[in-house]
């Protein structure tokens, strides 16, 4: 493929679906019958999402590797792993780059399964090698870090505190303390109600687990060069120190709205956190562009296949399937209120950050430099904050928790992007140039 | 679990034998362990190494095969060489 060629690749396809996850997957099974051509783009190297994320370690289940195994068997389904969106140059297309070329896509109907990303705040010692998010050392693991014999500290809130462990267990890691950031009355409420969703209860036996502490949260990480040990709040005043090789901490998730927010898609609060606003059938604020799944509001993959499949549907046309699925969603959508009510963030989690914490890992710009600003676009301007490689997706959702600010909508290029991809927003501006850069 | 296949990767021209379907990000987490290198240097120096593992926070970019990629969302290939800062 000659990526000199300012005409660049065009491909085109019916229905467009970024994000191979849980969503992505059901909406793509479920418009698939229709006979129209789909197209599925995925960032990462095999599809799954985050949830079902495949590797050396990963262990799919079998509702994960049914429906890749089904995607698999459709002809009129094109999955594109290893690639991201980078900007949406006219209307129903995508200017899209993998690691060997960039190229457009048209579309029809476009459904965003864009999921969701870890709510990472920033403590003192949080930049330290051997410190990644809960969900992040989950996907590590799977994807082939070895950790048998380390100590390993889980700390931050809600059930992927549980499931980042038995993960961590399973590859040998030794799991010496799980800090949970709610009450024991709060988490004893959700687990009493796991009932309700039957399959979620086996979540539950990781209260079980003797290394679990509510009430707990992480105070800093210390180590030279690397991690060597975490402190800990335990009670009102209480702290405890621990040495260990790994602190995995995340605080929940956050949508990712960054596309279909660039393609002006409008937002919702959903349980303190903006998340794309659909209708009934899935669609967006803007006309031919649905989304599923977590983007929507973070409410799991139960919900998010219900979402998947209805979004598919509608968008090939069946609106009575789509209709037909709707009423499954109401129980997840429960499950999703009781989860964040459950595991709602205290207060004394925004007092983490000492002045010269970090905030933006890109940047290098502490809390300090950031809490004499009064928003997010004056603290950008004057500390490079957001500015950086990551464009305000980890110090973005930090600030808002911390600052109450919020982010500005992002600007194309939508992730970092070499200069020849970039040529084809600019078709007229001859492209022999363009071909060097990262 | 069947025994997995291993390929061979250069970090900072060091060769590293990885388990098949191994990300870079998790080699590079295996090659900080033996020095061998990290991810990057932030802007004030500090080491950094992968953080969020799924593509978001872009700690782990690095230049393989002469590219500047994501290392957690790339898998080890035979032959592939990774630069990382040390």
């Amino acid at each position: 493929m000659n990526i000199k060629d300012p005409s660049m690749a065009v491909e085109h396809c019916d229905v467009l679906i970024i994000g191979a996850g849980p969503a992505g997957m059901a909406a793509a099974l479920a418009a698939a019958p229709s006979g129209a051509s789909i197209v599925i783009v995925d960032d990462n190297p095999a599809p799954g999402g985050q949830i079902w994320r495949d590797g050396p370690h990963a262990g799919l289940p079998a509702a994960a590797t049914q429906r890749r195994s089904a995607i698999g068997r459709c002809a009129n389904i094109r999955l594109v792993s290893g690639a991201r969106v980078v900007a949406a140059p006219q209307p129903f297309e995508l200017l899209l780059e993998d690691a060997e070329r960039g190229w457009r896509v048209t579309w029809k109907k476009l459904i965003l399964c864009t999921g969701a990303r870890e709510l990472l705040l920033p403590f003192p010692g949080w930049t330290l090698p051997g410190v990644t998010g809960a969900g992040g050392l989950q996907a590590l693991i799977k994807s082939g870090l070895p950790v048998a014999g380390e100590r390993i500290v889980i700390a931050g809130s809600g059930p992927l505190l549980l499931a980042a462990a038995a993960t961590a267990t399973k590859a040998g890691g030794r799991v010496v303390r799980i800090a949970e950031q709610a009450s024991l009355k709060a988490v004893a409420g959700f687990a009493a109600q796991l009932a309700r969703w039957p399959g979620k209860a086996a979540q539950s036996l990781g209260l079980f687990n003797a290394a679990y502490r509510t009430g707990s949260h992480i105070l800093s990480a210390q180590g030279e060069s690397r991690l060597a040990s975490v402190r800990l709040r335990r009670g009102a005043a209480g702290a405890e120190d621990i040495a260990c090789d790994r602190l995995a901490c995340g605080f929940g998730l956050v949508p990712n709205t960054e596309l279909g927010q660039h393609l002006g898609c409008a937002l919702v609060m959903r349980h303190g956190t903006a998340a794309l606003a659909v209708d009934a059938a899935q669609a967006t604020s803007v006309p031919n562009i649905y989304a599923a799944g977590e983007a929507t509001g973070v409410g799991g993959s139960d919900r998010a296949l219900i979402q998947g499949a209805i979004a598919g549907h509608a968008a090939a046309g069946a609106t009575a399937q789509a209709d037909a699925l709707r009423p499954q969603l109401a129980r997840w959508e429960a499950f999703a209120a009781t989860l964040h009510h459950s595991f709602a963030l205290a207060g004394p989690l925004r007092q983490l950050a000492a002045p010269g914490t970090l905030v933006c890992r890109c940047e290098d710009v502490a809390h300090s430099a950031l809490a004499p600003h009064k928003d997010w676009a004056t603290a950008k301007l004057h500390t490079r904050c957001g500015m950086g490689a990551c464009q305000g997706r980890v110090c973005g959702a930090a600030t808002q928790f911390l600052f109450g600010w919020t982010p500005n909508a992002p600007r194309p290029p939508l992730s970092p992007v070499r200069v020849a991809t970039l040529a084809a927003l600019a078709p007229s501006i001859p492209t022999s140039d363009a071909t060097h850069g990262t | 679990m069947t025994t997995p296949r291993t390929v061979t990767l250069q970090i900072n021209g060091r060769p590293l034998s990885v388990s098949a379907g191994t990300s870079v990000a998790a080699a590079l987490c295996i090659a900080d362990a033996r020095r061998i290198g990290m991810a990057r240097r932030s802007v004030h120096g500090e080491a950094r190494a992968p953080f969020c593992g799924m593509g978001i926070c872009q700690e782990c970019r690095v230049d393989i095969d002469g590219r500047r990629r994501l290392a957690c969302q790339t898998r080890c290939e035979d032959g592939m060489t990774v630069e990382a800062a040390t």
